[in-house]
């Protein structure tokens, strides 16, 4: 299975007396086209666990896979990381944290922009996942002038541009009512199986975690796996 | 590549415009200050040009009538005039005084009135172009005066007691400090210059009178010749000598130090003096300004991009965990800074050449010192922005995560 795997993760912040171990045994795995829930109570590992999976900070041992790479096992194994969260790790926020000088269509272009590729093929890449999330008519706005729904789907556009194999959504439904947060997860399911995207989502939103088919409870820094109801939300 | 720094200042362009608009006016002052400083220069060089002079003979071991009080007597010209290689030579005096315009709307000029034999162009000390009017011609109450001064042809001045007609208008003849010329004919300037008033003369002749040395009963004529020698003023501050075409100044200078006892300047070393030794102090304390200015520009810069900079942190830190190269977030900050330095630039020198005119002295924007305020402006904003990089640089991507 590519997407992404991980296998007995830890992370322990200092040491000796004062070492904390945030994280002390994590496994998952996440297929591509899947979208998994990630749960938790304030201070389990959650955001951790996440810097950990973006390549933000080092873990203390364990091993992950991404796209069938190694990329962690007791040491990184790349060593371009920011190269690494450019192309093979999409980011999805709380707020959508768009560029505010940049208008819609720059924003989703930018990384492919920064990746060298030419402006006007990554414009073109950009309109096409607005086009797929229904806000192409927005694309020359500033996100100043967009509503928060539309602001979001920019998010998941820029996060989707560069095909990574694996996108971190964290709380992407938080600020939205019952119904943007619902369509939020079901552009998220959509994106994944159109793209073959592994998604894991870090939540605690009670509207989105029926809708899915797996989830992963994370306390006191370990993980457990269980079935999720998979409510339909087409 | 797209310009992150264009997109940030075209989008918050007003805060850029207004910061620069801000900036641009403190660029002006230094641009101003240092043209002060470069008018008095060229002042400085423009009197000693306009003199027509490439000698300057003075009292001995004194720096001339520019920097100095000097006095000699008003006949040496006619022994340095036969020394061979000189061609002309002229007494001057100079003597900077308020010069009062006569008439409806009377009004005091701060002016150098400067005595000079009447002659034609080319003479020594006379005003080398009129703008209008003529040369002196007669041996009294005639002038001609910069138009610095205000003074119209035709109008009547006031040098101490005398009154005097405008009779030619010329332009750049200023002193070292600035202040306009007005040419009167030299006998003229000499009683302006050192004769006392009525009551000075009245109260000098009862003392002389008093003098038992001086009115000696058995020396009949005596006190007569002694208040004679006592009103008359044989004094001018400076010879100025034109040389005769092929000679070398110091080779003609020095016979008129050594026989005459005099001391000579050649236009190398009278512009050591009023540019080293003369302005000096006005210079240092200028240079000091432009320091100052420098320093708060930069601080204005640095204070400026460090809080644009701050303001972006979260935006920072997402394009950071996106991965952005740290070289692209330091290439948009120092963009930034180098484009408010830019528009500041702009500003500044549209500013300083609109309001230079309107400055009571010479203000003289040479291109060259633009050329360095440009670079200096770019340095500062390159300097300025290093500490706002270094906060960029600092900020954790993990930041956008949170938690």
């Amino acid at each position: 299975m590519s997407g992404i795997r991980i296998e007995g993760l830890r992370k322990r912040y200092g040491s000796g007396d004062t070492a904390v171990d945030a994280l002390k045994h994590v496994d998952m795995a996440v297929a591509p086209g899947e979208v998994v829930g990630l749960i938790g109570p304030s201070g389990s590992g959650k955001s951790t666990l996440l810097k950990c999976l973006g390549a933000v900070i080092e873990p203390s041992a364990g091993r992950m896979t991404l796209g069938g790479e190694t990329i962690y096992d007791q040491g990184w194994k790349i060593r371009d990381l920011r190269a690494l969260r450019r192309d093979r790790i999409g980011f999805v926020f709380q707020a959508p944290y768009l560029i505010p000088f940049l208008d819609v269509l720059d924003n989703v272009a930018l990384l492919p922009m920064l990746a060298g590729r030419p402006n006007a093929e990554a414009r073109r890449r950009a309109l096409e996942l607005l086009d797929a999330l229904d806000v192409a008519h927005r694309a020359r706005a500033m996100p100043s002038q967009l509503s928060g729904g539309e602001q979001q789907r920019v998010a998941i556009a820029r996060a989707l541009v560069s095909r990574p194999p694996v996108i971190l959504a964290d709380e992407p439904t938080a600020p939205l009512d019952s119904e943007r947060a619902l369509g939020v997860i079901r552009i998220l399911n959509r994106m994944a199986r159109e793209y073959a995207t592994a998604i894991i989502v870090v939540t605690h939103d009670e509207k989105i975690i029926p809708t899915f088919r797996r989830i992963y409870h994370i306390r006191d820094g370990r993980t457990d796996e269980e079935a999720g109801e998979g409510r339909s939300i087409e | 590549m797209i310009s992150l720094a264009g997109r940030d200042i075209l989008h918050g362009w007003g805060k850029f415009v207004f910061t620069g608009l801000g900036l641009g006016l403190l660029i002006g002052v230094t641009l101003t200050m240092a043209g002060v400083y470069r008018g008095m220069v060229d002042d400085a060089r423009a009197l000693l040009d306009n003199s027509g002079a490439e000698l300057w003979v003075v009292q001995q071991d004194t720096l001339g009538p520019y920097a100095e009080s000097s006095s000699v007597h008003d006949d040496v010209w006619r022994s340095i005039a036969g020394i061979e290689g000189v061609a002309r030579a002229a007494n001057i005096t100079y003597l900077t005084m308020q010069v009062r315009q006569t008439g409806p709307g009377a009004r005091d000029v701060r002016a150098m009135v400067v005595g000079v034999t009447p002659d034609g162009p080319g003479h020594p000390g006379q005003p080398v172009h009129l703008l209008a009017g003529r040369h002196l011609t007669r041996g009294h109450y005639e002038a001609v005066a910069d138009i610095a001064t205000g003074f119209a042809l035709g109008e009547r001045i006031r040098i101490r007691r005398n009154e005097y007609t405008v009779v030619g208008l010329t332009r750049r003849m200023v002193s070292s400090g600035g202040d306009p010329m007005v040419f009167i004919p030299l006998k003229d300037a000499q009683e302006a210059q050192f004769l006392k008033d009525n009551d000075a003369i009245v109260r000098q002749r009862a003392r002389t009178a008093q003098n038992p040395a001086l009115n000696r009963p058995g020396v009949p004529g005596l006190l007569d010749a002694v208040i004679a020698s006592q009103s008359t003023n044989p004094y001018v501050n400076a010879v100025l000598v034109q040389l005769a075409p092929g000679y070398d100044p110091e080779r003609v200078a020095e016979p008129i130090r050594r026989w005459l006892r005099l001391t000579v300047y050649t236009r190398a070393q009278m512009e050591e003096i009023l540019v080293a030794k003369l302005i000096a102090t006005s210079a240092r304390q200028i240079a000091m300004f432009l320091v100052i200015l420098a320093v708060v520009s930069a601080a204005i810069v640095a204070f400026i991009i460090y809080t644009l900079t701050l303001g972006k942190i979260r935006e920072i830190a997402v394009l950071k965990l996106i991965g952005t190269r740290n070289r692209t977030i330091a290439a948009m900050i120092l963009q930034q800074a180098v484009g408010l330095g830019l528009i500041g630039f702009v500003v500044g020198k549209i500013a300083a050449t609109f309001w230079a005119p309107a400055f009571p002295k010479y203000v003289l924007l040479e291109t060259g010192d633009t050329v360095r305020a440009l670079v200096a402006v770019l340095a500062i904003c390159v300097l300025a922005s290093v500490l706002a990089i270094r906060a960029a640089l600092r900020v954790d991507p993990a930041e956008a995560i949170g938690g």
